[in-house]
C-alpha cells in the first residue's frame, strides 16, 4: 500500500503510466480507429503529415496510411514485448531459481549455459533463429524470449543465492518442507520484486530487437509493425524523412513509458533507495 | 603474474562451452528451410537437380548430420571457418576482410560511452537531485529509449543531408585516393555519426550504473572513516568512492560486449559500413549459412576477449580478486 | 583510582538531536551534558536505540542531515563544534579528535592497503615528506602491536585479521596525536580474547598519552574493565553518571540496575540432577570446506570447519557449545540438524540414526531437532503471518489446518505471546518477541532436541535475560533437551548443565559447566575465561 503510493505519488513514473496507457489505448481500440487493413493502399502515396487533412500522419511511399499504421503497429509492439518478457522471465526464473538454490553441480551446469548465451551477440543469435524458424510473428516472438532469458536468470540466480542463506529458508529446511514448496512458496515471493522490475528492461530490450528485425525487414513482412516503416522511409529519407520519423518516436514513447513505469515500481519497492 | 594466470584460466574455462553453443547452433542450422545451394540456384536463375547434388558435394553439404557436425567441429579446431558460396571464398577471408571497421567501431563507441558515461554518471552523482542531476538523468533515459538504428538515420538526415557536415555512410571516400594521415582522419569522420549511435544507449546504461554506484559506496562505513580522517570531499571522492564505484561498471562492461556487438549489426547497415555486422545480415538474406556460423564463433571469440581485458582490469582494480578470495 | 584535574576538553551542554517525524520520539539524544576531560575514559552505556552513537557522530560533526542538533552546544576549548563550518571541522577531525568504528572489516577501504590509509592521514592534514610519512605510519603500526609492521604496512584489509584491523583503525585515529579519541563500540564485532586485547591497548595508549577517550558500549563488563567515568543513556536521554566505581557497585536508578542484573553472572549454579539416558550422541564428526575447485585445475584449499567432534546431550540436560568465531561451533550445530551435510560420524537422536538419512527419509525425520536462530530479522519469513510460520511445519507433516492453528495459539501463550497475534506479520514484533515466535515454531514440531545457535546473542542484555528465562522455564516444563551455542562464557554458565569448549574445529575440553569454570583444564579454555570483560565484578 505504501509502496503503491509511493508510486502514485512521484511525477516520472505517472508520466510513464499515463503515456503507457495512451499506448495500451491504442492498440486496443486500433480496430476502431483505423478498420481497414493499415498495409492497403489508402491514397496518393507520400503526403506529407496534415492534420487537417485525409492522413494525419501523411502516407508512406506505398500510399498507406502512416497513423493507422502506427495504431496497428502499437498492437504488435506490445504484444510481441509482452510475451517474449513473459518467455525471457519465466526462462530466467526456473534456471536462475535452480542454480541458485540448489547450488553445486547443477549451479555449474547451468551457469556455464547462461554464460555461453551471454557470450554470444544476442542479436546475431535472434539472426540464426530467424534464419531456422522463420520470420512469423509467433516465431519471432519466442525467438526474442529465447535470446532475453540469461540476465534475468543471473538476477534470479543472484536473489536466491543470498536468500537460501537467510535464516529463514534454514529453518523451513529443519522444518522438513520440500524443496518444492520452499523454492515456490517462501524463497521466489521474497525475490520477486527485483525480477519485476527488471522486467521493464527486458521488455525495452525486447521491443528494440523487434524493431531492428523489423527495420532490417527479417520480420513478418504481413503485420503493421513500427521498425519496418522506418525500414520503409529509409528510400526516401532524402526528401520525405517524416515517414522513418514518426514510427520512431513511437518507439521511443513506448520504451520511455516502460522504463519511467519499471523505474517508479523500482524506487517504491525499494525503501532504501527511495531518497535517491 | 598472478592475475594474469587468473584470467586466463576464465578465458581457458569458456572454451569448450563456445564449442557446444556452436555444435548446437550447427546442428539448429540443419533446421533451416533452404541452404546455400538453393540460393545459388537462384541466383543462377534455377537449375537442374544434378547440378544441385553436384554443388552439395563441392560444399560439404551431404551426409548425415552427425558426420557434417564432427567435421564441422574439427575444422573449427583448426580455425578453418569453411567456404562461402556466395563470395566464393573462405567464410575466414570474408569475415577477415571486415573485421576491421567492426573493430574500430566496437572500441570506439565501447570507449566513448564508457568514459563519458562514467564522467556523466560521477557529475550526477555529485549534485544528486540537484538541476545537473535531474537533466543528466532526463537525457540518459532519452538515450535508453531511442532505438539506435532510427537515431542514425534522423542524424544522417540532419547532418549529412542538411547541413551536409558529415559523410553519410561508409568507411571511407572511395576514389579520394588519400593515404596515411589523411586516410586515418578520413576513416574518423566517417565513424564519428556511427560511434555515436551505437554508443548512446550503452552510454544511457553506463551513466545510470556509475551514479548508482557512486552513491551506494558514499553510505558505506569506509567512507564515514574518510570523513572522520578530516579529507575533503573531494579527496574522499577520488581516493575512496571512485575506484570501488567502478568495480560494477567493470562487470557490466564484460556483460554487454556481446549486445553491443549485436547492435552493430543495425548501425553497420545503417551507416552501410563494411563490417561483420552488414556481413551477418547479408549472409542472413542470402542464406549463406557457413558465413553466418562464421561470424557467430568470430564475435563469440571478440567478447570472450572483451571478458579477458575487463577481468585484467578487475583485478587490477580490487586486490582481493588476485588473493582468489 | 584518583584522576588528575585538567580543564575539561570538551563540554557538552544541553545538547539535543532531533528524530525525523514520524519516530518513536520527538529526540535522538535529549539535554544531554557531559564534559570530557584529558586522561580519563568515559564510557556511555545503553541499549540500541539509547542515542549513544549519536552523541560520538555528533562530537565528531558527522551526523546525518537527516538527525540536525536542535539545541545545545559541544565546546572544544573556545569553539562551538555545532555551529563550526565543514572546512573547520574537517581541520579538527584527525588532528585534533580521533575516531575508531565498529565494524573494522568494512571501516576500512577494501582497495587500498592499510599503510595507504594510516599514511592518508598525515598527507591530508601535513606537508611531510613521502618518506617521513611511512616511516611514521610503520612506527604507529608498530606501537598497536602488530606484528612484522613492514608486511601488514603493504596488506590489504582483506588479508589481515579482525583484531588487525581494529588496530590499523586505532593506528589511523592516532596518527596526528588528537587529544580526544571516540571509539564507537570498537570491541563489539571482535571475539573475546580478541576484545580483551584491544581494550588494554587502548587503555595503554590512553595512560602513556594522557588522552581524553569517549568510549560508547552497551557490555558492562566492558565497562568494567575500562572505563574511569560512566553515563547510561536510555531513550536518548542520560539516566545516571559518576565514578565507574560508583555506577557500578552502587547503581541509583531503577535502569540502570536493571542493566546491570540483567548482565549474567559468570558463576554457574550448582549441578541439576539429571536423568542418565542420553538423547543425542554425536561421534567423530568432521565437516571440510573446500574453495576453489575448478574445473581447469584450479588449486583446491581443504579447511576443517569441524575435526572429528565428539559430543554427547543427556535427556532434558543443555549442553553448551563454546567458541569464538571459526571456532566450527555453528557449523558443528547445523550438521546436526542436517543443515549441512557432514563428511562422516554419526548422528544418533533418540535411537535414530539421524546422521544416516538422506533425501525423503530425512525430511521425514526432521522433526526429531529443531532449531532456534540467531538473527531475529533473518529468521522469519517477512512475507508470511506468524501463525503461518508456527504451524507450516505441522501442516506439511499432515495435522490439518484449524487444528495447526489451535496448537500455534498454544505455543503463543507458551512463550509468553498474545494468541490472537497469529495473523500479524513480523515487521510487526520486536527482536525478543521474534526470538521467541522462533522458539514456537521450533516446539511446534515437538522435538527431542531443541538447538539454539546464538539465539540470544542479537539482543539487547535486558530482552537477553527475558528470553534466558523463558527458555529455563520451558526447558524445566516441557523436559527439553538443548544444544545451545554461544560465544559468550557469561550466557553458558547460566543456561548450560555442560559445556563443550571449540577451537578450531575441535572440541577442546568438555564436561560439567561447574566443574569447568571452577577449573578450567586446557589452556584456551583457561585464556577464553581469564579474556571475559568484567571478570572481577
Amino acid at each position: 500500500m505504501k509502496a503503491l503510493k509511493h508510486f502514485l505519488m512521484s511525477p516520472a513514473a505517472m508520466l510513464g503510466l499515463v503515456l503507457l496507457v495512451v499506448i495500451v489505448g491504442l492498440a486496443l481500440f486500433a480496430d476502431v480507429l483505423y478498420p481497414r487493413d493499415p498495409l492497403g493502399l489508402a491514397g496518393r502515396p507520400l503526403q506529407w503529415p496534415n492534420p487537417a487533412g485525409r492522413f494525419l500522419l501523411g502516407t508512406d511511399a506505398s500510399g498507406r496510411d502512416i497513423a493507422a499504421q502506427i495504431a496497428h503497429g502499437a498492437r504488435t509492439t506490445l504484444l510481441m514485448g509482452i510475451v517474449s518478457t513473459l518467455i525471457a522471465i519465466a526462462i530466467g526464473i526456473v534456471i536462475g531459481a535452480l542454480a541458485g538454490f540448489y547450488g553445486g553441480l547443477t549451479d555449474d551446469v547451468l551457469m556455464r549455459l547462461t554464460e555461453a548465451f551471454q557470450t554470444l551477440p544476442n542479436f546475431i543469435l535472434l539472426l540464426v533463429l530467424v534464419v531456422v524458424v522463420g520470420s512469423n510473428m509467433t516465431a519471432v516472438t519466442i525467438a526474442i524470449g529465447v535470446v532475453s532469458w540469461p540476465a534475468v536468470a543471473r538476477l534470479t540466480r543472484a536473489e536466491f543465492l543470498t536468500l537460501r542463506n537467510r535464516e529463514f529458508v534454514q529453518a523451513c529446511r529443519t522444518l522438513g518442507l520440500t524443496n518444492r514448496w520452499i523454492i515456490f512458496r517462501e524463497v521466489l515471493p521474497n525475490a520477486l520484486a527485483p525480477i519485476i522490475v527488471y522486467g521493464s528492461v527486458v521488455m525495452a530490450t525486447a521491443i528494440l530487437l523487434e524493431s531492428a528485425l523489423a527495420f532490417l525487414d527479417l520480420s513478418d513482412p504481413n503485420i503493421a509493425s513500427w521498425g519496418n516503416l522506418i525500414g520503409q522511409g529509409r528510400k526516401v529519407l532524402r526528401s520525405e524523412w517524416y515517414v522513418s520519423a514518426i514510427p520512431g518516436v513511437a518507439i521511443l514513447l513506448t520504451i520511455l513509458s516502460v522504463s519511467l513505469v519499471g523505474q517508479g515500481l523500482n524506487d517504491a519497492l525499494n525503501p532504501r533507495l527511495r531518497n535517491r | 603474474m598472478h592475475i594474469l594466470k587468473l584470467a586466463g584460466r576464465r578465458l581457458l574455462s569458456s572454451i569448450p562451452t563456445l564449442l557446444i553453443l556452436l555444435a548446437g547452433l550447427f546442428i539448429l542450422l540443419q533446421f533451416a528451410p533452404g541452404d546455400t545451394v538453393d540460393a545459388l540456384m537462384a541466383q543462377m536463375g534455377g537449375g537442374d537437380p544434378a547440378q544441385a547434388a553436384e554443388l552439395r558435394r563441392f560444399y560439404g553439404l551431404e551426409g548425415s548430420t552427425a558426420v557434417r557436425l564432427l567435421d564441422y567441429l574439427w575444422r573449427l579446431v583448426r580455425l578453418d571457418l569453411g567456404f562461402s558460396a556466395i563470395y566464393n571464398k573462405p567464410v575466414a577471408t570474408v569475415i577477415l576482410e571486415r573485421l576491421p571497421a567492426t573493430l574500430m567501431l566496437m572500441l570506439s563507441a565501447l570507449s566513448f560511452a564508457f568514459f563519458a558515461g562514467m564522467l556523466l554518471g560521477i557529475v550526477s552523482a555529485q549534485r544528486v537531485n540537484g538541476w545537473a542531476d535531474t537533466l543528466i538523468s532526463l537525457l540518459g533515459l532519452l538515450f535508453y529509449a531511442t532505438p539506435s538504428f532510427w537515431l542514425g538515420l534522423m542524424s544522417i538526415v540532419v547532418f549529412s543531408i542538411w547541413l551536409a557536415w558529415l559523410p553519410p555512410g561508409g568507411l571511407y571516400e572511395i576514389g579520394s585516393g588519400a593515404t596515411g594521415i589523411w586516410l586515418v582522419l578520413d576513416i574518423a569522420r566517417h565513424l564519428i555519426q556511427p560511434t555515436i549511435t551505437l554508443a548512446l544507449i550503452f552510454l544511457a546504461i553506463y551513466l545510470r550504473i556509475m551514479r548508482a554506484s557512486m552513491l551506494e559506496v558514499s553510505t558505506l562505513d569506509f567512507v564515514r572513516t574518510a570523513r572522520a580522517k578530516g579529507l575533503t570531499r573531494g579527496e574522499i571522492v577520488r581516493r575512496h568512492v571512485l575506484r570501488n564505484a567502478l568495480l560494477p561498471m567493470m562487470t557490466l562492461i564484460g556483460l554487454q560486449a556481446g549486445t553491443m556487438l549485436g547492435g552493430s549489426v543495425v548501425i553497420e547497415s545503417v551507416f552501410s559500413l563494411p563490417g561483420i555486422g552488414r556481413l551477418a545480415y547479408e549472409s542472413v538474406v542470402q542464406r549463406d549459412l557457413n558465413t553466418l556460423l562464421g561470424i557467430v564463433f568470430v564475435s563469440a571469440v571478440m567478447v570472450i576477449c572483451v571478458n579477458f581485458v575487463v577481468d585484467l582490469i578487475y583485478a587490477r582494480l580490487d586486490p582481493r580478486m588476485s588473493a582468489g578470495a | 583510582m584518583s584522576v588528575p584535574v585538567f580543564a575539561p576538553l570538551v563540554r557538552i551542554e544541553d545538547l539535543s538531536i532531533a528524530l525525523p517525524r514520524g519516530a518513536d520520539r520527538p529526540f535522538a539524544v535529549e539535554k544531554l551534558s557531559l564534559t570530557l576531560n584529558a586522561g580519563e575514559i568515559v564510557c556511555v552505556v545503553g541499549e540500541s536505540g539509547s542515542g549513544k552513537s549519536m552523541t560520538a557522530s555528533a562530537l565528531m560533526g558527522l551526523l546525518p542531515p537527516s538527525l540536525p542538533v536542535r539545541s545545545g552546544r559541544i565546546m572544544l576549548g573556545e569553539r562551538d563544534i555545532v555551529r563550526l563550518s565543514e572546512d573547520e571541522l574537517r581541520a579538527i577531525r584527525g588532528p585534533e579528535i580521533g575516531m575508531i568504528f565498529q565494524e573494522p572489516m568494512t571501516a576500512l577501504n577494501p582497495l587500498r592497503t592499510a599503510g595507504d590509509q594510516i599514511a592518508e592521514m598525515f598527507r591530508a592534514h601535513t606537508d611531510l615528506p613521502r618518506a617521513e610519512i611511512e616511516a611514521r605510519a610503520l612506527k604507529l603500526l608498530d606501537e598497536v602491536g602488530i606484528p612484522e609492521p613492514a608486511s601488514a604496512y603493504r596488506a590489504y584489509p582483506h588479508e589481515l585479521s579482525g583484531g588487525q584491523r581494529q588496530r590499523v583503525m586505532i593506528a589511523m585515529a592516532l596518527a596526528l596525536e588528537p587529544k580526544i579519541l571516540i571509539a564507537d563500540e570498537p570491541t563489539t564485532a571482535l571475539d573475546v580474547t580478541i576484545q580483551a586485547q584491544i581494550l588494554e591497548l587502548i587503555r595503554d595508549i590512553q595512560r602513556r598519552t594522557g588522552m581524553a577517550v569517549l568510549f560508547i558500549t552497551h557490555d558492562f563488563g566492558v565497562v568494567a574493565e575500562i572505563a574511569d567515568r560512566v553515563m547510561v543513556m536510555q531513550h536518548g536521554k542520560v539516566v545516571e553518571s559518576g565514578s565507574a566505581q560508583a555506577v557500578l557497585h552502587d547503581p541509583q536508578h531503577p535502569y540502570t540496575k536493571a542493566l546491570i542484573a540483567a548482565v549474567p553472572s559468570l558463576m554457574p549454579p550448582p549441578p541439576r540432577a539429571l536423568p542418565d539416558q542420553t538423547i543425542a550422541t554425536v561421534r567423530e564428526l568432521s565437516k571440510t570446506y573446500r574453495t576453489g575447485g575448478g574445473w581447469f585445475g584450479r588449486k583446491q584449499r581443504v579447511t576443517y570447519a569441524v575435526k572429528s567432534a565428539s559430543i554427547s546431550l543427556p535427556s532434558q540436560a543443555t549442553l553448551g557449545i563454546v567458541g569464538e568465531s571459526g571456532s566450527g561451533k555453528s557449523t558443528l550445530a547445523r550438521c546436526i540438524v542436517r543443515l549441512l551435510d557432514p563428511d562422516s560420524g554419526a548422528i544418533e537422536l533418540g535411537g535414530v540414526d539421524f546422521g544416516g538419512l538422506a533425501g525423503e527419509a530425512l525430511r521425514r525425520q526432521r522433526h526429531l531437532v529443531q532449531m532456534v536462530f540467531q538473527d531475529p530479522h533473518a529468521s522469519l519469513n517477512p512475507r508470511r503471518s506468524v501463525g503461518d510460520l508456527v504451524t507450516q511445519g505441522l501442516i506439511a507433516r499432515g495435522t490439518k489446518r484449524a487444528d495447526a492453528m489451535a496448537r500455534a495459539k498454544e505455543l503463543f501463550a507458551l512463550v509468553g505471546l498474545d494468541p490472537a497475534a497469529t495473523d500479524r506479520l513480523p515487521h510487526e514484533f520486536s527482536g525478543g518477541q521474534r526470538q521467541r515466535i522462533g522458539l514456537a515454531r521450533a516446539l511446534a514440531l515437538e522435538p527431542k532436541v531443541l538447538v539454539a545457535d546464538e539465539a540470544v546473542s542479537a539482543l539487547d542484555v535486558s530482552v537477553q535475560a527475558q528470553v534466558l528465562k523463558l527458555l529455563v522455564e520451558l526447558r524445566d516444563k516441557l523436559s527439553l533437551s538443548m544444544i545451545f551455542i554461544t560465544h559468550d562464557l557469561r550466557v553458558a554458565a547460566q543456561i548450560c548443565d555442560r559445556i563443550a569448549i571449540m577451537q578450531r574445529g575441535e572440541v577442546v575440553e568438555h564436561g560439567i559447566t561447574a566443574d569447568i569454570f571452577a577449573a578450567p583444564k586446557h589452556p584456551y579454555t583457561r585464556k577464553l575465561l581469564s579474556a571475559v570483560p568484567g571478570r572481577a565484578n
